[in-house]
């Protein structure tokens, strides 16, 4: 994909992607590679000498159990999310593709979310579930009372986790319906009209047709959803839980964020940044990889 | 026609999973807040309430925090300075990279590729530690500029430039146009629909930012509205229900209407864009 005809002239392109470049390399590029240095050296406990300590800090870190159990909870958190919001927004996306009266409305009516903040998801959701004054909290409480229970995801860990996992999946509900209803609508209407003379109907056509020819969409779907549950969901979990009861809550994210930013341990948390950079780029290849060979 | 009668009602019920929760802080916003916090939120507005949006919009902070439309404020600018910001810098950008030769073209493009794979998240502490040697910690240039950067929108840019009929550029030259008049009269009345979608998805972006600006503004004047919500939610104890849910009402507003006046373009753009 090249062009034939070009415009003459070195200076002024260079000109003009200096801007980009600029902010780029300084904003971008060089902390990563300072994250990679920091990562390898160790602060003294003042703060004013640092010493080469190799790969002491990741040493450190996976020998850390608690490391180990927010790596292993930010995956299930990321796979819960991307699978729960994925599944609300597929049937969606179906029905809305069908020939019905008002799909535009029902367009727009479920387009809109996508607008949300994760930062205010969490506020919406804390009014919907909060033991003493949420709608859905209270009485949920009252019924959990019976069985000798209580609904407070303030000190409950399970029920923290899940009230992010859903206030975590609903924001993310539209944005997947607005790339499957463009997946169907994408599907050639000769080939469902075909079905549909074979006899294909409902569940059958969806099974059989609609579902393996969605699967390429479904799959950068669900490297979209897993990339924003681990990194744009920090607002959400920050506003409801602050990671906790306990660590209940803490993602990577929200740990690289505490020890970093909170408590200055900066070899720890660079370390766990370039942890963090090497998930991004696995999960940025294998989209592009699918990618190119979707094209060919 | 059993297939219709689903249809509506499953897309009810998804329309409502959405409304509902928003439609709760509007009515919640007009209800006393004390009334509130004994568990009396209730889905019926007390319309005799809506006095709290004067108060939120008139008085000062809530909380001790910057006034309300001071951060609504805030939040707009941030927005706007990233959206057009944003275009601004990959239009160039991909402009140069798809119409000129010039010495290390791909490693420029591959440098701009990799800020993909570099999210604010993933380098929080370094790029703390360069925005604090810059001197940008507390300040609005600080707020918006690092955020400018934007690989997708350079790939999207240079897709559509790709696009673009060689045969389209010969007449341009033919007719004596040199490389500005060929971008200001050509190129971005090409690519208007896409400006216009990837200003929708730019501009949600920066209001939605939350993280950034906890990051590198302390100072409350700098608050945005997301920022200001989340901190007046944070001693339970002492929150203003009513005006929170006030404030979150209007927090939400200037997104959703920027969605849905440029729904068309929106959703071509994205679904188009990220493949």
């Amino acid at each position: 994909m090249e062009r034939r005809t070009i415009f003459p002239g070195r200076l002024l392109p260079a000109a003009l992607v200096a801007p980009q470049l600029l902010l780029t390399v300084v904003f971008f590029v060089w902390p990563a590679l300072h994250a990679c240095w920091m990562s390898l050296h160790s602060e003294d406990p003042f703060g004013l000498a640092s010493v080469f300590v190799g790969f002491d800090n990741y040493a450190a870190l996976f020998g850390d159990p608690l490391y180990i159990a927010t790596v292993a909870r930010t995956i299930v958190f990321c796979f819960a999310v991307a699978s729960i919001s994925m599944l609300v927004a597929l049937p969606l996306a179906v029905f809305a593709d069908a020939d019905i009266r008002g799909r535009a409305v029902y367009r727009t009516l479920l387009i809109w979310p996508y607008a949300v903040a994760p930062a205010l998801a969490a506020v919406l959701w804390i009014l919907l579930v909060h033991p003493q004054i949420g709608l859905l909290g209270r009485p949920l409480d009252r019924l959990l009372s019976l069985a000798g229970g209580h609904w407070d995801y303030k000190l409950n860990g399970g029920q923290a986790l899940l009230v992010v996992v859903l206030a975590s999946a609903w924001k993310q509900v539209s944005y997947n319906f607005i790339f499957l209803l463009a997946g169907l609508q994408s599907i050639p209407r000769a080939v469902i009209e075909a079905a549909q003379v074979d006899g294909a109907r409902g569940w059958r056509r969806f099974r059989t047709i609609l579902l393996p020819l969605l699967s390429p969409t479904l799959f950068f779907l669900l490297i979209v959803n897993l990339v924003y549950a681990a990194f744009d969901t920090f607002g959400t979990i920050q506003a409801m839980t602050q990671g906790g009861p306990a660590q209940a809550t803490q993602t990577l994210v929200v740990k690289v964020f505490r020890d970093g930013h909170d408590n200055g341990d900066l070899g720890s948390s660079s370390a766990q940044s370039v942890v963090l950079m090497l998930g991004v780029i696995a999960l940025t290849a294998a989209q592009f990889r699918f990618l190119g060979r979707q094209r060919h | 026609m059993r297939a219709n009668w689903l249809a509506h009602a499953v897309l009810c019920c998804g329309v409502l999973l959405f409304l509902l929760p928003v439609w709760l802080i509007f009515a919640g916003s007009t209800q006393l807040s004390h009334s509130i916090a004994r568990g009396e939120l209730s889905l019926l507005p007390h319309l005799s309430g809506l006095d709290v949006y004067r108060r939120v919009l008139l008085g000062p902070g809530v909380n001790g925090e910057a006034s309300v439309p001071h951060m609504l404020m805030i939040s707009a600018c941030m927005a706007l300075a990233i959206a057009f910001g944003k275009i601004a810098v990959s239009l160039l950008s991909a402009y140069a990279v798809a119409f000129f030769r010039f010495p290390f073209r791909m490693v420029a493009f591959w440098t701009i590729f990799l800020t993909l794979m570099l999210p604010v998240e993933v380098r929080i502490v370094p790029t703390y530690l360069v925005m604090s040697d810059l001197g940008l910690i507390n300040s609005f240039g600080g707020l918006t500029v690092p955020l400018i950067a934007s690989a997708t929108a350079t790939l999207l840019f240079r897709q559509v430039f790709l696009a673009v009929p060689d045969e389209l550029m010969e007449a341009a030259r033919m007719d004596g146009a040199g490389p500005w008049r060929f971008l200001v009269d050509i190129l971005i009345p090409v690519s208007a629909a896409n400006i216009a979608a990837l200003f929708v998805i730019l501009f949600v972006y920066g209001w939605n930012q939350y993280l950034w600006p906890l990051l590198v503004a302390t100072d409350p004047r700098l608050d945005t509205v997301v920022v200001g919500i989340v901190r007046m939610i944070g001693v339970e104890s002492l929150t203003p229900w009513d005006e929170v849910m006030a404030v979150a009402t209007l927090a939400l507003l200037p997104p959703v209407a920027v969605v849905l006046l440029m729904q068309r373009w929106f959703v071509k753009g994205l679904t188009e864009g990220e493949k």
